[in-house]
């Protein structure tokens, strides 16, 4: 349902030739010839080890020094046609902000990024680059291993927040209109931030007690610390952004109700947070939890840390996880952490089907979780207390691929066996939250109950209501959620001042 | 953050909660819920609103006291402040002029039913009420009741107010004396709502039940609140909380409420040894 990759505008072709033509970046190409930068090798994420990691909820990657960043950001070509810019859905101006680090200019670079991604210390983190930016880098073509983009990213906006010197761009003078924004998470946020800077009063209405969407409930400590997210929202707060948390739009107030209160324009960006179950017996046994129930009792309840904190969550011997992408590795890395013996991930297609990043499958191999491919769960066994005790699985062939490409997964008959668990966490995939749909008549629907909206302007079928993100989209990224948001924010920009 | 207005005990273990929100007192409709957290550190735990005033910005709730959560409720005072307080949840009670209809409440219910009482009165029906508790002095908002029903009965195990019996008693000789009723809408404990379920199967009386399942987000986020009804899985703070009784999987629901009792109790216990003023 996603649009392809686009074309670069020739707006934006003419803007990334005048900073490639700029006397400093001529010095720096010249400085290396392209031969040496090829020599060198892609500079490795430090990283805490495994065996310490998996016991805990610190994160994981360490981030590059400035040495070794500046490393990576000599292997660089600055390609004269940058291909990696068309890997990026927000269309980042790759080489430059690269070359920024080379020269050792990092806050330069922090804000370069800044100026089309509102969210950089995030994207570095949990973009999955090798099928983005990075895929399309030239350097993967003549050495196979592409710049690490998005180390450079984080390297970056990390190296400006930690510095303290967030920089505030002007905003445009008031325009005396009021947006509302619904959704904290990274569409809604980009959103806000866009608008505020155009002079817009955007006011964010989020159903959560905490803004970051997925960012806050979903992507543990481990992967996206909490410290980033609060960052980037207090950042918003500094431009005028109002967010009003516990704030259900469609319960506390429908978007007629805020129309009625002065708003003009609106944003969905209320995300795919209604979780998947398979519909196999046993499923409401205690034990068995939907990966969003799992994610936000650890993260948003902060569960990891009871008694002290009040929610709790079940601690497993034995932890099953359902499913192959982000979600479910997420969730697996999290029941190791929490002490389970055996964490184990499966997954009813092979490895290469995976839809999980790279390093997310990589990290959590490292960690000790258990992997059980091409296999499914075809029935719950309880107790006589109800509680989860073991699950049967079924293995799984591969037959023709499917609508998606990736080959059917067919079931194996009389391969059926059963594993002892006492935790199993559905991580099969989100639909888009019906809540809004439900409450705002007249809002056309798509064939997967998504917000359906003109892929050119994120405008929904009702006059000044915008959608983007997971909501659009089903389950996707936070890069191409962002994307969504930036068309979204102009739209709405045009469509006040008209 | 939400302020709180009013919290004071109305009967030994059920206190009264009234909040400042005014936009969730706008949007107020009988059978709806609330999410409070009681304190940055504390659990999301749902309660039904039991009454809201729009002019004052107000809404209020009835707890029994219970574990941590209504334990840290029942300790908060007039100007205290909660960090959460989200609604209204859940889809409202169907309100509509069906004839005679039955309320039967215990507990946080009595609380719990009462705008639906109200509602139910002004939409034209008759309306009577079986109020259910331990013992005489646990019932309170009796002349709440008193104001809008055609008749309210109670049945307490001391047997001063009326019937000594347990609510499905008292229920079914109100049936059978009223006959015929529309519906029964019974709120209150799990147990008291399955006893009245029981009760009104065998009479073929349409029965609503409000479910009281754990929930997290209480948005239809996260599934903790999953029940089954006529066999289907439901999200009971979307789908919900409002159920045909006769269609419960009431087993289920007994089992999934007390998935974390051993963790409630240790929770508790911290509470009670570190934390209680
Ligand atoms: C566990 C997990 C791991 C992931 N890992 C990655 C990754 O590594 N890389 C990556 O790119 N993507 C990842 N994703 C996907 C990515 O997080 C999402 O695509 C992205 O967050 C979508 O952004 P969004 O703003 O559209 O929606 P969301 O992030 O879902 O935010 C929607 C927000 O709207 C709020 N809301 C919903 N309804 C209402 C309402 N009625 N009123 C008010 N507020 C409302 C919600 O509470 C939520 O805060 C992951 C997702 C999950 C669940
Ligand atoms: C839609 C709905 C409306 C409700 N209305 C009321 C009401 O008006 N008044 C009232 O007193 N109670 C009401 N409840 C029940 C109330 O939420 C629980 O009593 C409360 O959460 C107990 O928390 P605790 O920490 O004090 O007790 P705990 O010791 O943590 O738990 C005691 C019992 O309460 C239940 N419970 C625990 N945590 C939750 C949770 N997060 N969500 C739901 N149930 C939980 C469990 O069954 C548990 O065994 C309602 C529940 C639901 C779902
Ligand atoms: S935002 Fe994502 S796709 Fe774009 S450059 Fe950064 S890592 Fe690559
Ligand atoms: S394609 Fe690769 S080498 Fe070329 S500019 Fe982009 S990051 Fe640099
Ligand atoms: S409480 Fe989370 S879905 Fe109902």
């Amino acid at each position: 349902m996603a649009e392809e990759k686009k074309e670069l505008a020739p707006e934006l072709k003419e803007k990334l030739r005048a900073e490639f033509e700029k006397d400093w970046r001529k010095d720096l190409r010249k400085a290396v010839p392209p031969k040496d930068r090829m020599k060198q090798v892609r500079q490795k994420m430090p990283e805490r080890p495994a065996g310490e990691r998996n016991k805990d909820f610190k994160e994981v990657n360490l981030g590059l020094t400035q040495d070794m960043a500046q490393a990576e950001a000599r292997r660089c070509l600055d390609c004269a046609n940058p291909q990696c810019i068309a890997g990026c859905p927000v269309a980042i101006d790759i080489p430059s902000f690269v070359k920024l680090i080379e020269r050792g200019e990092f806050l330069a670079a922090a804000w370069k990024l800044k100026e089309t991604n509102s969210l950089p210390a995030i994207c570095g983190r949990v973009c999955p680059q090798e099928t983005q930016c990075e895929e399309l880098c030239a350097m993967k073509k003549a050495s196979g291993v592409p710049v690490a983009i998005g180390n450079l990213e984080r390297f970056a906006s990390d190296f400006e927040r930690l510095s303290g010197s967030i920089n505030i761009p002007p905003l445009l003078p008031p325009t005396g209109k009021k947006v509302a924004v619904i959704g904290a998470g990274p569409a809604g946020l980009t959103v806000a931030g866009d608008l505020a800077k155009l002079g817009h009063k955007v006011t964010v209405f989020e159903a959560l007690h905490e803004s970051g969407g997925v960012l806050i409930y979903g992507i543990p400590e481990f992967r996206l610390p909490k410290a980033i997210l609060k960052a980037e929202v207090d950042y918003l707060r500094r431009l005028g952004v109002d967010i009003r948390t516990s704030f259900v739009v469609g319960m506390t107030a429908t978007i007629d109700d805020l129309r009625n209160d002065g708003y003009e324009a609106f944003f969905i960006g209320s995300g795919a947070g209604l979780p998947n179950f398979m519909k196999i017996p046993g499923e409401n046994l205690v034990g068995v939890y939907s990966a969003n129930e799992y994610l936000t009792r650890v993260n948003l309840m902060r569960a990891y840390a009871f008694p002290a904190y009040d929610t709790p969550v079940f601690q497993a011997k034995t932890a099953a996880v359902i499913g192959g992408g982000n979600v479910a590795m997420d969730s697996v890395r999290t029941a190791k952490r929490l002490g389970a013996e055996r964490a184990v991930i499966v997954y009813r297609r092979s490895r290469t089907e995976m839809p999980a990043r790279t390093e997310e499958i990589h990290h959590a191999e490292e960690e000790g979780i258990e992997f059980q491919l091409l296999t499914t769960p075809i029935r719950y066994f309880g107790d006589n207390y109800g509680h989860l005790r073991a699950m049967e699985c079924q293995k799984m062939g591969l037959g023709e691929p499917d609508a998606s490409g990736r080959r059917r997964p067919v079931p194996i008959e009389g391969s059926e066996y059963t594993i002892e668990v006492d935790l199993a966490v559905c991580a099969i995939g989100q639909s888009p939250n019906p809540l809004i749909p439900q409450t705002t008549p007249g809002l056309k629907m798509g064939k997967w109950a998504n917000v359906e909206v003109d892929w050119a302007t994120m405008a929904t079928s009702l006059p000044g209501v915008y959608a983007g993100g997971d909501i659009i989209r089903g389950g996707a990224t936070v890069i191409l959620a962002m994307g969504d948001a930036r068309v979204a924010a102009a739209q709405i920009d045009k469509y006040l001042r008209r | 953050m939400p302020k709180i207005l009013d919290q004071r005990r109305l009967v030994p273990n059920l206190h009264l909660l009234e909040v400042h929100a005014p936009e969730v007192a706008r949007k107020c409709r009988p059978g709806q819920f609330v999410i409070i957290m009681p304190d940055e550190r504390g659990e999301r735990i749902p309660l039904s609103i039991a009454d809201w005033d729009v002019e004052r910005g107000s809404v209020t709730a009835v707890f029994l006291v219970v574990g941590t959560s209504t334990r840290k409720l029942a300790a908060l005072k007039a100007g205290n402040e909660v960090p959460v307080f989200v609604g209204p949840l859940g889809r409202p009670s169907e309100i509509a002029s069906f004839g005679t209809v039955v309320l039967a409440a215990g507990c946080f219910g009595i609380g719990a039913l009462w705008p639906t009482a109200r509602a139910l009165k002004a939409a034209g029906n008759k309306v009577i009420a079986v109020i259910d508790a331990k013992a005489d002095y646990l019932v309170y908002w009796k002349d709440r009741y008193q104001s809008v029903c055609d008749r309210v009965l109670f049945s307490s195990r001391d047997h001063a107010l009326a019937s000594k019996d347990f609510i499905p008693r008292p229920l079914e000789d109100t049936l059978k004396a009223e006959a015929p009723v529309a519906r029964v809408i019974a709120v209150g404990c799990t147990y008291l709502m399955y006893a009245c379920a029981q009760a009104t199967k065998p009479l073929g009386i349409k029965t609503i039940v409000s479910l009281n399942p754990i929930m997290v987000d209480g948005t239809g986020m996260c599934g903790a609140c999953r029940c089954t009804a006529a066999g289907k899985t439901k999200f009971a703070c979307v789908d919900g909380p409002d159920f045909d009784a006769h269609e419960v999987d009431w087993e289920e629901l007994f089992i999934r409420r007390k998935s974390y009792f051993d963790d409630e109790v240790r929770s508790l216990c911290r509470y009670e040894e570190t934390e209680l003023p």
